[in-house]
């Protein structure tokens, strides 16, 4: 068992599909969450492969994307300065803040560093105790039990030239907020299974139940997320609506007890801006009070940066599903992937980006074997 | 023939890719990603370069440039080598600068013959690494039967360079009824891979500051022009050769797709990634087709030859692993597709520049 | 989010503060911090994500459900909703 490539049979891909298809009767929207299974979906073409009725709608689910543009101004004003290392996720270096990117940081000579790991910025900054070593902490659930350690062990070095820009968010506050928009076209939830390793299943049920509708945490490869999809249509084609476990494998009922406390411990809950969104109540997370000493914000007095998102941006009702990319007046022209001003163009997996790409496109799918091998 | 190699490099003009202009003025400052073989790096050389040196020549989207001299078809082609660190698995800089010249050579189906190297030194690096350099240099001219003939050396300032850089330049001929570029990529076109891919990007990767891992991989750095040779005894009319190198296979098909105004298709699961490749690139992120190749080449040839030609690659070391990866189509003009092993399908767009982790 | 990746765990540095462990995955070998995994053993495939070990794979899981696909289509006709309940009762998170 290597728990990738089993996941990736073709034939039983088939055999998922051919439930889904023989389970549907009617349309449903389905939402999944995560932007690691929305990039999953568009690598393997998944949505191409699926019947008319099921319609996915990429959630949220990409902390780059969300990222607020103040946050990323903040981030490029601390990058900027000379005695700082400013180290950060790669993917987060070509997202936009208000002007500029961390790439064009770095090449006016910012000294901005691409790390693998929450506690190789830490190990800089043991290295190069002349120099102030900012993380750049974004990530939904999964990624606080990493950032949360790396200032824990600061703190327990007794380090005092490392600090976190923090731009935590959470989930279940997002699920709340999207079911509870008057105009909400989703039906059912795939559950981000990487977030319910860390966090277990406890803040679903209560979800499920209020809003009358099914969540199932799924995980990324093909299978998992076509087994998302069966078993989110089955329980919609039955009237139901309980909180499901299709990726067992990875997630347990109370998630991994020991990460949620050090979580805990280091952040406390907070009200976040969500890029393209808006404020969602709850929907944060910021370091506690006994922590403060490590918040980059604080350290760097960047609480002037204000900044607002561009009103041109309907990124909110494109991840709502309720328009289409094309529909807003941005889209291609004021906004591209070069451009991007809301979340849904930053990430190539976003819906305006996707569309930007495929809309390039004639045909939507191949046949299968169509192309006949001569070697 | 319009083609001084200028470096791999597409057109972002193409109204069909960018609804609205992107200009420099989003990037005041060179960035990483105006090296990076991608979209920045085309602009670059279209916004800067082209206009500047404003000459005919430059419509050309060739490794390397072919000019009528003396009677004779000479192809012309020089590269930067810049690589941190300068020694990783399976080769150093000084490996390279030699293949990569060579290799830029063969894309236009000519013999290598003499190569140019030039020095840019930081002050304080020990010679011993020069020297190891220099000597991985001669040993790979050697091998790809090139004379290094001429050379230059400049210093400059500790902390102004990266210890060492190299330039080299590179001529061959081209011979007689060949005629290799991008532009002829033909609808009903084979499009085969010489090996596997990846290698080169990713044995870099793991010995790269703050993000090593262990990997039992090397790069696959090696001259292709003795391959490209056996290709053309088979058949005179391959219409186009790239070496993938920096961008991968995804930038090399789309540059191809969009200069020949042609689709290309690619069944994913036919594109040789070895495991180790596939999971360094699962756990960083990186999509294996946009990862740099140092001694592989993508062919185009005509359907009908394509298994004469495959034949004859894998008769060679360098072609050993040569596979049928897809077509060359009419639909989908300048695109690149794949049909996914699920049976789906992806389009497969210009990297915008480097490649990096990801989290998401 | 969150790009996380199964490996086996190979290695592990009692010592390291925090605990690290070498995990392989698939020939590609990295430490990762085990601290969230305390009692985890060599041998084991953990979930990683940015260098941290968050939860073991459950074999036995996995299996079910590759079995489960196999068995699709047949199950249905042959045990109707019993294989549903079952279902409910493994995860036991229902709400209704």
């Amino acid at each position: 068992m290597k728990y990738i490539d089993e996941f990736n049979d073709p034939d039983l891909a088939r055999r998922l599909l051919d439930e889904i298809s023989a389970t549907v009767t009617r349309p449903w929207a389905l939402m999944e969450v995560c932007g690691g299974q929305t990039h999953s979906i568009i690598r393997h073409g998944i949505d191409q492969l699926l019947p008319e009725k099921v319609e996915l709608i990429h959630g949220p689910g990409c902390p780059v994307c969300v990222t607020p543009l103040e946050c990323i101004d903040k981030a490029l004003d601390i990058a900027a300065r000379p005695d700082v290392i400013f180290c950060s996720f790669g993917d987060m270096l070509r997202v936009p803040g208000t002007d500029r990117d961390l790439f064009r940081v770095k090449g006016e000579g910012g000294d901005v560093r691409v790390v693998y790991s929450p506690l190789d910025a830490l190990k800089l900054a043991r290295q190069h105790p002349d120099r102030q070593v900012v993380f750049f902490a974004i990530g939904f659930e999964t990624t606080a039990p990493a950032n949360a350690m790396a200032v824990h062990q600061a703190r327990r070095l007794g380090l005092t030239n490392f600090s976190l820009l923090v731009s935590h968010v959470r989930v279940p506050p997002a699920v709340e907020a999207i079911m509870t928009a008057p105009t909400c076209r989703v039906q059912g939830f795939l559950a981000a299974g990487h977030v319910c390793s860390v966090m277990g299943m406890s803040e679903y049920p209560e979800l499920a139940e209020r809003h009358r509708v099914p969540i199932v945490v799924t995980g990324f490869e093909p299978l998992d997320i076509l087994e998302g999809i069966r078993r989110a249509v089955r329980q919609l084609e039955r009237g139901e609506h309980w909180v499901e476990n299709a990726y067992a494998r990875a997630v347990r009922e109370d998630g991994n007890p020991a990460a949620i406390r050090m979580i805990e411990d280091v952040f406390e809950v907070t009200d976040r801006n969500w890029r393209g969104i808006g404020r969602i109540p709850a929907s944060g997370w910021r370091l506690r009070e006994a922590y403060r000493a490590y918040d980059a914000e604080h350290r760097f007095d960047v609480s002037g940066i204000r900044t607002e998102e561009p009103a041109e941006c309907r990124a909110g009702e494109v991840l709502q599903g309720l328009i289409k990319p094309t529909d807003c007046a941005a889209f291609g022209t004021l906004c591209t992937p070069r451009t991007p001003l809301g979340a849904t163009m930053v990430s190539s997996e976003g819906a305006c980006a996707a569309y930007y790409l495929y809309r390039r496109m004639s045909e939507p799918a191949l046949p299968r074997e169509e192309m006949n091998p001569v070697g | 023939m319009a083609d001084l190699a200028v470096e791999a490099t597409a057109t972002a003009a193409d109204p069909a890719n960018w609804t609205c202009p992107a200009p420099l003025r989003d990037q005041p400052v060179v960035v990483m990603g105006h090296g990076g073989g991608g979209a920045l790096s085309a602009e670059l050389i279209e916004q800067v370069f082209a206009p500047a040196y404003g000459n005919a020549l430059l419509a050309g989207m060739t490794d390397s440039a072919v000019l009528h001299l003396g009677g004779a078809r000479l192809a012309f082609s020089t590269d930067s080598y810049v690589v941190r660190p300068l020694f990783f698995p399976g080769g150093c800089l000084g490996d390279l600068a030699v293949n990569g010249t060579v290799n830029d050579l063969a894309m236009s189906g000519a013999r290598p013959a003499y190569l140019s190297a030039a020095f840019v030194l930081e002050e304080g690096v020990e010679l011993t690494v020069v020297e190891r350099i220099a000597r991985a240099m001669g040993a790979a001219a050697e091998t790809a039967g090139v004379t290094i003939a001429t050379g230059d050396t400049k210093v400059v300032e500790s902390g102004h360079g990266d210890g060492v850089y190299v330039t080299t330049a590179g001529v061959g001929l081209v011979p007689d009824g060949v005629d290799i570029r991008p532009q002829r990529a033909r609808p009903g076109d084979a499009v085969i891979v010489s090996g596997p891919i990846g290698l080169h990007g990713v044995a870099i990767m793991s010995v790269r500051e703050g993000l090593e891992f262990g990997i039992e991989i090397a790069s696959d750095t090696a001259p292709l022009a003795g391959l490209v040779v056996d290709m053309l005894a088979v058949t005179r009319d391959i219409h186009v050769l790239r070496d993938p190198t920096r961008g991968g296979l995804g930038a090399s098909l789309n540059e191809i797709a969009r200069a020949s105004g042609t689709g290309v298709r690619l069944r994913e699961r036919a594109v040789p990634v070895p495991d180790e490749v596939a999971n360094a690139c699962g756990f960083l992120g990186l999509d294996p087709l946009y990862v740099a190749n140092e001694g592989r080449l993508v062919a185009f040839v005509p359907r009908e030859e394509a298994e004469a030609v495959l034949a004859a690659m894998r008769a060679h070391p360098q072609g050993a692993g040569a596979t049928l990866i897809g077509e060359c189509v009419e639909e989908h003009p300048g695109m690149v597709v794949v049909a996914t092993g699920l049976g789906g399908t992806r389009v497969v767009d210009l990297p915008l520049g480097e490649q990096l982790p990801r989290i998401c | 989010m969150c790009l996380a990746v199964p490996g086996k765990v190979v290695a592990i540095d009692d010592g390291a503060d925090p605990l690290t462990g070498l995990i392989d995955f698939g020939g590609v070998r990295k430490q990762a911090c085990l601290e969230y995994l305390p009692d985890v053993r060599v041998g084991e495939y953990v979930i990683v994500h940015v260098g941290f070990a968050l939860q073991r794979l459950d074999e036995e899981s996995a299996r079910a459900s590759l079995e489960l696909f196999e068995q699709l289509g047949l199950l249905e006709e042959e045990f109707g909703d019993a294989w549903e309940q079952a279902a409910r009762q493994e995860n036991g998170s229902e709400v209704r």
